[in-house]
């Protein structure tokens, strides 16, 4: 098929014109999910404080149905499709495999996203976006989450194809670029996830039909968390390719050892999945061979891949920064890094709290035993807010800063509430996040509409420390909210009224990638690592909380009652 | 020569990687490492591992052994704040007790001595419900159609609460159980 | 390049090679979580 190409001036991307528009419409239907996610969350939040307690029960649990689903899969995924086809078509400068697919792709996830939403607001689909058997919701909440999933999986084969039509087009010469090679690890997990949960889902709908008696329960719990989790794997290795994407354009950071980080991908690759067992912990059906070797990601080798990856990325940012001369000290390149630059103090801060925050809580609340601790308490959406908001979406939020110039051609308008935004909402979902895993540690529960249990045949009162951190999380959710609107006025006002940019001649043809000169690549040969010691600190932090606040938790567990 | 290019060297595997970056992937594997093995010495010295004891039941049979066990031991009621009748059973030490978890409550009570171990049996007659056992803050997954043998000894004494932690249902806020356990 | 492959590494190769990547990282959860998974339910004895 005839298409065009653009190449942008300001940023030298080159855009092919249907992988452009898919682009766009993918993102924009990202937006507008995140806008109604958004909405569900002041329900969810305003509720959840006790000072509060906003909804009645019914439309408190429909509101976190549709929280979850929307905020989880629906702005997560249509903007994941936009990455792919960016980190495809537009980074290998390639035209994009069979377009129309791509639109077949963008309506069914439109089509299926909101016929689950229908079902949801429609009032009989309150099951949470779980949806454990035997709780049933109507037919068409599983035929909408299918119809998006095979939207979605037609996205990872067009990525896989695009790569196909660079090689055969030789609009590059060796291996594809690092973030190219993150998101066909991204491809890769969705891939798994969505067979996987197309083995759940088809069983459930027909049973929701009535044309299966029985779904077990066990069985749907292990099989879902595939999906369920493995999801949540997708956006790692999404968000960790954008961590590298944005340094690369703002201050020209590279890889330090593209050796080390693919390799680091690899193992994502072969183990994040296994990550799916984290939510089976606590079940009676798994054996604890099943549970230690799968919770680990056989034997911690994901967990090993995302401390590198913690290590590479800002090693990246101190070597591109101490290159361009500023070599004080242990710090300097920190202190003079372009703090200012929305997209860069977005990916940063995602950086940090998901290191810090998502990534311990994660593997201490993913350790066989520690999880009874914590198993269904507040803990579980603290955490998860650490990593699937401040790191996904926050490193979302940061890339949008520069596609909304480079790719919809506009000025983002307000510079200077650009620049507040992501410490605005980084910083309050961390003490969100936060306060969250304290309440889950002195043991509230989640999805949980009252914690004065109304109607109980008992009383049972929460510790103070539990009623004040849930006040807290009331606070700084409100906080994050506003934090999130802010974006997206930002990011639709721009779109709608920023100043119209430049975006360049189309041309018929593709400039390819020119190939690495002798002399570039000659430098290359190890002779220029820059010591980056300002990094070992950071990370050597990090390893000291990491051990720190493990072991604390063995020490908890070690004070409950007996178990055996 | 960024992220975002090819990489500039063709044979970028060939590169050697600087001290450092092998420090920090050494500090990582060991950690994991360490991290891996905790689990397996917890299993082997640790005192609170989850029992692996599961059958494959059903919602009837589950009840008629719970309801024996309730018949067989109870040793008072109680009665709720809706007015309800509720049985305290006591565990005989060191034997079997049986929670029933269904919409949406946690029946019987538990009756149970500090110290002593007991064989508490956990299953579900209708959807999933979540075992919070409140102050201690144990949780554990509670699944209809699977019956869960769970050893447990308290080492503390008093009035303590079973919160449902999976949401079950429009009732789930009110589901809230109690064990007690005597000096 | 593609002509002269020779001198480039096995791993080099197996990431290159994305069609590779992609059997592996289905087949490895596949093996170890799914398959293994419903073993493991399936093991489960019958109540007495
Ligand atoms: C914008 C600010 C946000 C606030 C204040 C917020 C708040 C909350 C709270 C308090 C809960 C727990 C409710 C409960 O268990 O009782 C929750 C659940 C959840 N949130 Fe958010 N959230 C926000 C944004 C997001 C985003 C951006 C995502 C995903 C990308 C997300 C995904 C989820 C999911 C998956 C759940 C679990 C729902 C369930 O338990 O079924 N949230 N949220
Ligand atoms: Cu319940
Ligand atoms: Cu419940």
């Amino acid at each position: 098929m005839a298409t065009t190409y653009r190449t942008c001036p300001a940023s030298g991307l080159q855009f092919e014109a249907q992988a452009e528009k898919l682009m766009k419409w993918n993102a924009v239907a990202a937006v507008l999910w995140l806008l109604v996610g958004g909405i569900t969350a002041i329900g969810v939040i305003m509720t959840r404080w006790p000072a509060f307690k906003l909804l009645p029960p019914d439309q408190f649990y429909l509101i976190l149905t549709a929280h979850g689903i929307d905020m989880l899969l629906c702005w997560i995924i249509f903007f994941e499709m936009a990455v792919l086809y960016f980190a495809s078509s537009t980074l290998l400068r390639c035209r994009l495999a069979t377009p129309m697919l791509g639109w077949v792709q963008f309506w069914l996830m439109v089509v299926g996203s909101i016929m689950t939403n229908v079902a949801i607001f429609q009032g009989e689909s309150s099951v949470m976006f779980t949806s454990y058997v035997p709780m049933q919701a109507a037919p068409h909440f599983y035929l909408g989450l299918i119809l998006f999933a095979v939207g979605a999986l037609i996205g990872c084969f067009i990525f896989l194809g695009t790569l196909a039509v660079a090689k055969k087009d030789k609009t590059y010469t060796g291996s594809i670029p690092m973030v190219t090679f993150g998101a066909l690890t991204a491809t890769i997990i969705a891939i798994f996830t969505i067979l996987t949960g197309a083995g759940i889902l088809v069983p459930t709908f027909f049973w929701s039909v009535g044309l299966i008696k029985e779904i077990d329960p066990q069985l749907y719990r292990m099989v879902w968390w595939g999906l369920g989790h493995s999801s949540q794997q997708i956006n790692v290795a999404a968000h960790v390719s954008i961590w590298y994407l944005i340094p690369a354009i703002v201050i020209g950071a590279k890889p330090l050892s593209e050796k080390v980080s693919r390799g680091a991908f690899l193992l994502y690759i072969l183990f994040l999945q296994l990550a799916s067992a984290h939510h089976l912990l606590s079940d009676p059906g798994m054996s604890a061979e099943w549970k230690v070797l799968n919770t680990s990601y056989f034997m911690y080798f994901a967990v090993m891949a995302s401390m590198i990856h913690g290590f590479t990325v800002p090693g990246a940012v101190e070597a591109a920064m101490r290159r361009k001369g500023f070599t004080n000290g242990t710090f300097e390149w920190l202190r003079k890094a372009p703090w200012g630059n929305p997209a860069f103090a977005g990916m940063f801060i995602s950086l940090v709290s998901f290191g810090f925050l998502g990534g311990i809580s994660g593997v201490v609340l993913g350790t066989e035993q520690i999880n009874m601790l914590m198993h269904n308490t507040f803990y579980v959406p603290g955490h998860f807010h650490t990593t699937v908001v401040t790191g996904t979406t926050l490193a979302f939020m940061a890339v949008t800063y520069l596609l909304v110039p480079t790719l919809f051609k506009r000025e983002m308008i307000h510079p200077k509430l650009c620049q507040i935004q992501p410490y605005l909402f980084g910083i309050a979902m961390s003490i969100t996040g936060l306060v969250m895993m304290g309440a889950g540690t002195l043991g509230v529960s989640r999805r949980h509409w009252d914690m004065a249990f109304q109607g109980a045949p008992f009383t049972y009162e929460w510790p103070g420390a539990a009623m004040l951190m849930m006040g807290m999380t009331g606070f700084f959710g409100v906080v994050t909210i506003i934090g999130g609107g802010l974006w997206i006025y930002l990011v639709v006002g721009s779109l709608l009224w920023g100043k119209k940019l430049d975006g360049g001649q189309y041309v018929d043809k593709p400039t390819p990638i020119p190939a690495a000169t002798p002399a570039a690549s000659a430098s290359h040969h190890g002779s220029d690592h820059v010591a980056v010691p300002g990094t070992v600190v950071l990370a050597l932090t990090l390893f000291v909380a990491f051990v720190l606040y493990y072991y604390v938790n063995w020490k908890y567990l070690s004070e409950v009652w007996l178990l055996s | 020569m960024s992220s975002i290019l090819p990489p500039a060297n063709r044979l970028w595997w060939k590169e050697s990687i600087d001290k450092t970056e092998w420090f920090w992937i050494a500090i990582a594997f060991v950690w994991g490492m360490v991290m891996f093995v905790m689990m397996i010495y917890w299993h082997i010295y640790g005192k609170q591992n989850l029992s692996n004891e599961a059958y494959k039941t059903t919602p009837e049979a589950y009840a008629a052994k719970a309801e024996k066990f309730i018949a067989e031991n109870t040793v008072r009621n109680e009665t709720g704040l809706n007015g309800e009748e509720i049985p305290v059973v006591s565990v005989p030490a060191g034997g079997d007790g049986y929670l029933i978890a269904r919409l949406w409550n946690w029946y019987p009570i538990l009756e149970l001595q500090k110290g002593k171990e007991y064989k508490i049996h956990l299953s579900s007659m209708d959807y999933n419900h979540g075992f919070s056992l409140q102050p201690v803050n144990i949780n554990i997954q509670v699944i209809p159609t699977y019956e869960h043998v769970v050893k447990m000894t308290p080492t503390s004494a008093g009035t303590f609460a079973i919160v449902c932690n999976e949401f079950c249902g429009i009732g789930h806020h009110s589901m809230l159980g109690r064990i007690y356990v005597k000096e | 390049m593609a002509e002269n492959d020779d001198d480039v590494p096995f791993m080099q190769k197996l990431l290159d090679s994305y069609y590779v990547l992609t059997v592996i990282g289905v087949l490895s959860p596949t093996i170890l979580y799914t398959l293994w998974g419903i073993v493991d339910i399936m093991n489960t004895p019958l109540a007495k």
